[in-house]
């Protein structure tokens, strides 16, 4: 009976081959019916095509920085000396050379206040007075004339810090405004609704360039003769109408997720409709409502390139410029893929962050 | 103590006649209040505006719309000419992005919906493939990508002397892409007869075909019979009429070629532009839709027999386009608004003949007014033709 017990162990069975490991896993993912083989042979072929000459352009073959522009144009990889030669115009714009620390200094607040506010921790009311605080240190900053920097007029300002000004001050001026408005819709009162209602309406029906033709030719008809706000103000305020209506609408969605109940509850405590919008709807409402909201916040980023139109000089203008430039002209390639990666690097952090908040808020409500 | 309560209360509601405790009269009194900041900042505005222009001394109104415009147009739908008017220049300018945002929506529709398709795909090539374009293209400003693709059109065409001629009558240069088009011929019309006649006989195959499966089960191919009808009468037509075969072929005239149709640089570019970059979004949507839908459904539709072309367009699709519609409305909305983003890359849309004309009249409130005006008059437009789609295919519940 006993020799009929294996003693000692057995050798580990091999998995096989076509359920786990690479092979499977190409079987699997890459051939596993004629046609999606068929693809995968000719998407082979295609990328074995493209990629190389890319690569080549891109690293290979690409000048090394301190090539003149006639060389450049000799050899034809990518010439990187182009970005950078312009780097400092394209970031900082025609900001007096020897004073470029200053929006340096500027971006590195902007970005670590934005960084500062990602993270759910500090959602605290410091935060509120860390951002007065950190746009009045830009300010300061860009203009100067105080703390003995020299006073810079705003119409030197120029590249990333223009960019992110408009996009940081417009959405933090647009913010509670846009609850005003999203609370305006879903008022009772009919008059109220409809002013709401109309506003939101006719912003989100044109597009932003007619906003901003409308800031740059007939603002100053509507202002009191001798009195004149410049054309980067003008541009903001134009921004922060366009942004209050789109987040408005954001607001609204989460607004409509709120049970009835919550409301009726609010008012058997005896709250007072705005004790009650505080204490108790808005917290829920806006925390539903953070993701459309960074996806508006994307969009918003996105369009303040819009305001080269209108002749002011943010990232894209100034890279536009500098491809004006004769000695450098036709590096277009190089100049549109270093800023692209900017924007591209700032979009989608952002939108991987609304992910990430969308899959923690799901959590905290899953029981 | 409670009628002490009850006191308060009454006191606070009918004390005065005026009191803000009662809710009627705060009511009256916040809209009156809103409703008169309104109307105060609103004719402050006004006034100010009056002033200026009488400062100025420019004429309001829309007088200007009957002048002579005086500035060529590079590309057109009617015929015009700086002779023209203003109000014609414009109208050549609404015919422009109404152009480009029906084709960039037709093209975006195909291109996201392939894409958001090979987002879900088996093959794992295909997926990354498609959701790295979804990101790239989704982060980066629709107007930097104008400005590429406008770059590499006008970088990479030889110049007109040199246009390259990869077919006979087509010609590739920097001024755009040149094709032969058939001669006017009255056989068109005779044609677009037909055409009409093919969709109405395909109407009523489609009744009878539906009335027939109800009775007794079998399908009918409507498909491709309506597919056979709109060929083959315009066909017979044609081929009535003679097959006339003229073609308009472009000559190279001067600077430029003359005859032919042309696809301009700058129209390539926008198109392409608005294209690829809502096609991504559209993408999402639609991957969205699909994944809304249970797999349940499917494996239900296959298990009563239904193959798998049949399981989509039954059961998969008519659930998921519920999700689909009301989102890709938006994008075919943000299409149309992006679509004046041509007037950085110099494409005649509405927004830039109206720059050009405000710029020329000083009519800068009449210009920014016929923008948003035509704009709205759009959105509207397609929220309604949508919002009918949308109630068409919606769930209609007991």
């Amino acid at each position: 009976m006993t020799e009929n017990v294996h003693t000692g162990s057995i050798p580990d069975e091999r998995p096989p081959s076509n359920t786990v490991g690479p092979i499977a896993w190409l079987r699997n993912n890459l051939f596993n019916s004629w046609y999606n083989a068929l693809l995968t042979i000719l998407i082979f072929y295609g990328l074995a095509r493209a990629i190389p000459p890319l690569l080549d352009w891109l690293i290979f073959h690409a000048n090394a920085i301190g090539t003149t522009p006639q060389e450049c144009r000799a050899n034809g990889g990518a010439c990187w000396t182009f970005v950078s030669e312009k780097l400092r115009f394209i970031l900082f714009g025609t900001f007096p050379y020897e004073q470029q620390w200053r929006p340096l200094v500027t971006i590195a607040i902007i970005i670590a206040l934005v960084l500062v506010s990602c993270d759910r921790r500090f959602w605290k009311p410091w935060l509120g007075l860390a951002w007065v605080l950190g746009i009045a240190a830009v300010a300061i900053l860009m203009w100067g004339g105080v703390f003995g920097l020299s006073y810079v007029e705003n119409t030197l300002w120029g590249g990333l810090p223009l960019t992110l000004m408009l996009s940081v001050i417009g959405l933090s001026v647009a913010f509670p405004a846009s609850i005003l408005l999203a609370l305006g819709r879903r008022s009772q009162l009919p008059a109220i609704r409809v002013v709401s209602v109309t506003y939101i309406e006719l912003i989100r029906g044109v597009p932003l360039i007619s906003l901003l033709f409308m800031a740059s030719v007939m603002f100053p008809l509507f202002l009191p003769t001798g009195v004149n706000i410049d054309k980067l103000l003008r541009a903001q305020i134009a921004f922060i109408m366009f942004a209050a209506a789109y987040m408005a609408e954001a607001i609204r969605g989460g607004l409509q997720a709120i049970p009835k109940g919550q409301y009726e509850a609010a008012d058997a405590l005896g709250l007072n409709y705005w004790q009650a919008m505080r204490k108790i709807i808005l917290p829920q409402a806006l925390a539903i409502s953070i993701p459309p909201l960074v996806n508006t916040f994307i969009s918003f980023f996105k369009d303040t390139s819009l305001v080269i139109i209108i002749g002011l000089y943010d990232l894209l203008g100034t890279a536009k410029a500098a491809l004006s430039d004769p000695a450098w002209r036709g590096f277009y390639r190089e100049a549109y893929l270093f800023i692209g990666v900017i924007y591209w690097v700032f979009c989608f952090s952002m939108s991987k962050y609304s992910q990430k908040l969308e899959r923690d808020l799901r959590r905290g409500h899953r029981r | 103590m409670a009628s002490e309560t009850r006191d308060t209360v009454r006191g606070a509601q009918g004390g005065s006649s005026f009191s803000l405790s009662d809710p009627t009269v705060r009511a009256v009194f916040y809209q009156v209040l809103v409703v008169g900041i309104v109307v105060a900042v609103g004719w402050y505005l006004i006034h100010n505006t009056l002033d200026n222009l009488s400062r100025r001394s420019i004429a309001t109104g829309f007088g200007f719309l009957e002048r002579e415009a005086s500035f060529g147009i590079g590309e057109s739908l009617i015929d015009y000419s700086p002779r023209d008017t203003y109000g014609r220049a414009f109208l050549v300018g609404v015919l422009n992005t109404l152009k480009v945002s029906v084709i960039g929506i037709i093209l975006a529709t195909v291109l996201g919906t392939l894409v958001g398709v090979a987002r879900l795909s088996s093959n794992w090539l295909i997926a990354k493939i498609a959701s790295t374009y979804v990101e790239i293209v989704r982060n980066i400003p629709p107007l930097l990508q104008l400005f590429f693709w406008y770059a590499i059109v006008s970088d990479s065409m030889p110049p007109v002397r040199q246009a390259l001629n990869p077919i006979p009558g087509v010609f590739l240069s920097q001024r755009g892409l040149f094709v032969p088009v058939p001669v006017a011929d009255p056989v068109w019309g005779e044609m677009g007869f037909a055409l009409a006649l093919a969709v109405i006989v395909a109407i009523f195959v489609h009744r009878w075909a539906k009335t027939r499966q109800a009775r007794t089960g079998l399908p009918f191919p409507t498909g491709l019979t309506t597919l056979g009808l709109v060929i083959v009468f315009p066909l017979i037509a044609y081929i009535a009429g003679g097959a006339p075969t003229a073609l308009d072929v472009p000559q190279l005239a001067g600077f430029n070629f003359r005859g032919g149709s042309v696809i301009s640089p700058e129209f390539f570019a926008i198109l392409t532009g608005l294209t690829v970059y809502t096609a991504a979004f559209i993408a999402e949507v639609v991957r969205s839709g699909i994944i809304a839908v249970n797999w349940g459904q499917t494996e239900a539709a296959r298990a009563l027999g239904l193959n798998s072309g049949r399981t989509l367009r039954l059961v998969v699709l008519p659930q998921a386009l519920r999700v689909i519609v009301p989102p890709l409305t938006s994008q075919y909305l943000n299409l149309t608004k992006n679509s004046s983003l041509a007037l950085a890359i110099g494409y005649p849309d509405l927004v830039s003949i109206a720059n050009t004309t405000l710029n020329q009249t000083g009519q800068a409130i009449e210009g920014v007014a016929m923008i948003m005006g035509t704009y709205l008059t759009i959105s509207l437009g397609i929220s309604i033709f949508m919002n009918w789609y949308n109630k068409r295919i919606a769930l209609v519940e007991r």
